[in-house]
């Protein structure tokens, strides 16, 4: 894979704010890099930078490993396009609003009418062609949005939350359509969005922004399931994030004391380290006291219900092992086993299941 | 019988008439003003999308001059277009003085403003991301500004309104430019002016009659297309 548009050493600033300060962000040709981060860290500063739209007060900028310069030529912007959270449909109907780039761009006839009619159909609005742009409902509005800016085939296509103001139902039906039509077309896209789950099924890349800082990067899984530091663990709800120390580590297999409880982990900490201990509550098996438990399960700890709450298909349960800690098990687990809250379980998880990271804090 | 009644009755006479005098004045006041508005816009349009959508130091001093302007005193203006081209004055060698073409110049001065400040209210009242929105689709400069001038048209249409409604109806200025020469630089308002102080109110109402008819025809089209746009 070769790489698209690089950013390097670049801070922009807002009066004496610096809202995004990248030591280097690069876009790979053809992946799907997500961009995800809590509200103002600044990721649709950085959408900007990348569409052209806003030049940083410091920094280079690449595009195929050539520098760019201020101002940015007007036939490398045509390469970008860019659609937003809220549709921003132009005055006219759904055609024009897709036809518009095109027109831009010099495209006329039968040409323009054929490109806009194939993307509608992909997006399958092809039947609101001549309806007013301002008429139609959100989930087809966006729908035309996304048109308009994949219509043009760019090189690189950046997206600012394009699924964040629809319904879950619209959003899921559309996140797929476009997941479908991006993977189809093996089109560049930078992905931003503050939703986990949307970051999980579209990604190739996840990379975590928070106060105009990139914190990690890396794929879904890596970031899911190694975060790499406190910040990016609470952001992608990783609920068990527990401090403790290395006691002793064996070729691998360390123990870590939690309070008073001594956890297994795989990890390369040395003895005396302070880390924190990263365990997803999806993680947690739980039963009761007499039930045989696997023998491949390296931690085991009993634990007072402190709270079921039910969410969904899933029940959460507070536990309390000298330390707090979060189990998400299903339903029907926790119907058969019969749970009560002030009832003793053991709470059971995996060395592999465990995931250090360095205790900053 | 009533002074008011006997001027209405005859004020529908000349208009049902089809009076040549009164149709010379109305003639003059729609070419003057009609000129004074199309220059008025190309000015002013493009002023008021520039301060509209750019920010450049100085920018606040412009806005409030534009403000300013919004509120001149048409007798001012006369004042200062009848300074400039009077014989003695800068302009003077151009003879422009008690000619249409001051009026004009005079009506453009007030128009420009009023088209400049509604202008740039519409253009600022446009969302920032649509902005951002057209340029990220790969407009150029030019098709950038065109285009917001296309999303803010019903701004347009409202300064062209105020525009021309300021002027048509405007009297101070056109009075000190032109000097109200019958067949030359009488308007509306002017003739309004002088028939009522020669006591003629039949002609006096029917301009008056007219001038309201324009300003009644100018608000409906423009609220017909605001409504048609918006539905």
């Amino acid at each position: 894979m070769s790489e698209l548009a690089r950013l390097e050493q670049v801070e922009v600033q807002s009066g004496r704010r610096t809202i995004l300060s990248l030591d280097r962000f690069c876009v790979q040709e053809g992946e799907i890099q997500v961009v995800l981060g809590p509200t103002g860290a600044g990721k649709s500063t950085l959408l900007r930078v990348l569409n052209l739209l806003q030049w940083p007060h410091c920094g280079r900028l690449f595009w195929r490993n050539q520098e760019l310069h201020r101002p940015a030529p007007l036939r490398l912007r045509r390469r970008i396009a860019m659609s937003f959270q809220e549709p921003l449909l132009f005055h006219g109907s759904v055609f024009a609003n897709v036809a518009y780039g095109l027109h831009l761009r010099g495209v006329r006839g039968p040409a323009l009418e054929k490109q806009v009619m194939q993307t509608l159909q992909r997006f399958g609005i092809a039947a609101l062609a001549h309806q007013s742009a301002h008429k139609i409902s959100g989930g087809e509005a966006q729908r035309t949005a996304l048109a308009r800016a994949l219509v043009l085939g760019p090189e690189l296509l950046l997206l600012d939350e394009p699924l964040a103001s629809l319904d879950q139902n619209t959003k899921d039906c559309l996140a797929s359509q476009l997941r479908q039509i991006l993977r189809q077309s093996r089109m560049t896209c930078v992905w931003v969005t503050h939703d986990q789950e949307e970051a999980l099924s579209m990604a190739d890349r996840i990379a975590v922004l928070e106060q105009g800082s990139l914190r990690q990067v890396g794929t879904p899984e890596e970031v899911f399931f190694a975060p790499q530091n406190a910040m990016v663990a609470r952001f992608v709800r990783t609920e068990n994030i527990l401090p403790g120390t290395v006691e002793e580590n064996a070729d691998g297999l360390a123990s870590v004391r939690v309070q008073e409880a001594l956890l297994e982990a795989i990890t390369s900490f040395v003895p005396g380290a302070r880390v924190l201990v990263c365990l997803r509550p999806e993680d947690v098996s739980l039963r009761r006291d007499r039930e045989p438990g696997s023998e491949s399960t390296r931690n085991r700890l009993r634990c007072t219900i402190e709270e079921l709450r039910l969410q969904g298909a899933t029940v959460r349960v507070k536990l309390d092992c000298g330390f707090p800690l979060l189990a998400l098990i299903t339903r029907r687990s926790a119907q058969e086993m019969a749970l009560t809250v002030g009832e003793t379980v053991l709470a059971s998880f995996k060395a592999t299941a465990i995931h250090c990271i360095p205790n900053d804090e | 019988m009533n002074p008011i009644w006997e001027g209405l009755q005859e004020a529908f006479r000349l208009i049902a008439n089809l009076d040549p005098e009164l149709l010379r004045i109305l003639v003059v006041s729609l070419e003057v003003s009609s000129l004074a508005i199309v220059v008025g816009m190309l000015i002013g349009v493009p002023l008021g999308v520039f301060l509209g959508s750019r920010h450049f130091p100085g920018r606040n001093v412009l806005i409030t001059l534009v403000n300013t302007g919004m509120g001149l005193p048409p007798v001012v203006v006369g004042l200062f277009i009848f300074l400039l081209l009077a014989r003695s004055g800068p302009l003077g060698d151009l003879n422009l003085l008690y000619t249409p073409a001051a009026m004009v110049i005079a009506q453009v001065v007030i128009a420009t403003p009023l088209v400049v400040g509604v202008t740039l209210a519409g253009i600022q009242g446009l969302d920032e991301k649509l902005r951002l929105q057209i340029l990220s689709l790969g407009a150029s400069p030019f098709q950038y500004y065109w285009k917001l001038i296309r999303e803010a048209r019903l701004t347009l249409l409202a300064a062209l309104a105020a525009g021309f409604g300021s002027i048509v109806s405007e009297v101070g200025a056109v009075m000190m430019v032109g000097g109200n020469i019958a067949g030359q630089t009488r308007v509306m308002t002017t003739a309004i002016v002088l028939e009522t102080r020669q006591g003629n109110f039949s002609m006096a109402i029917a301009l008056s009659l007219i001038l309201l008819l324009l300003a009644l025809l100018i608000n409906w089209l423009f609220t017909w297309v605001q409504q048609k746009k918006s539905a």
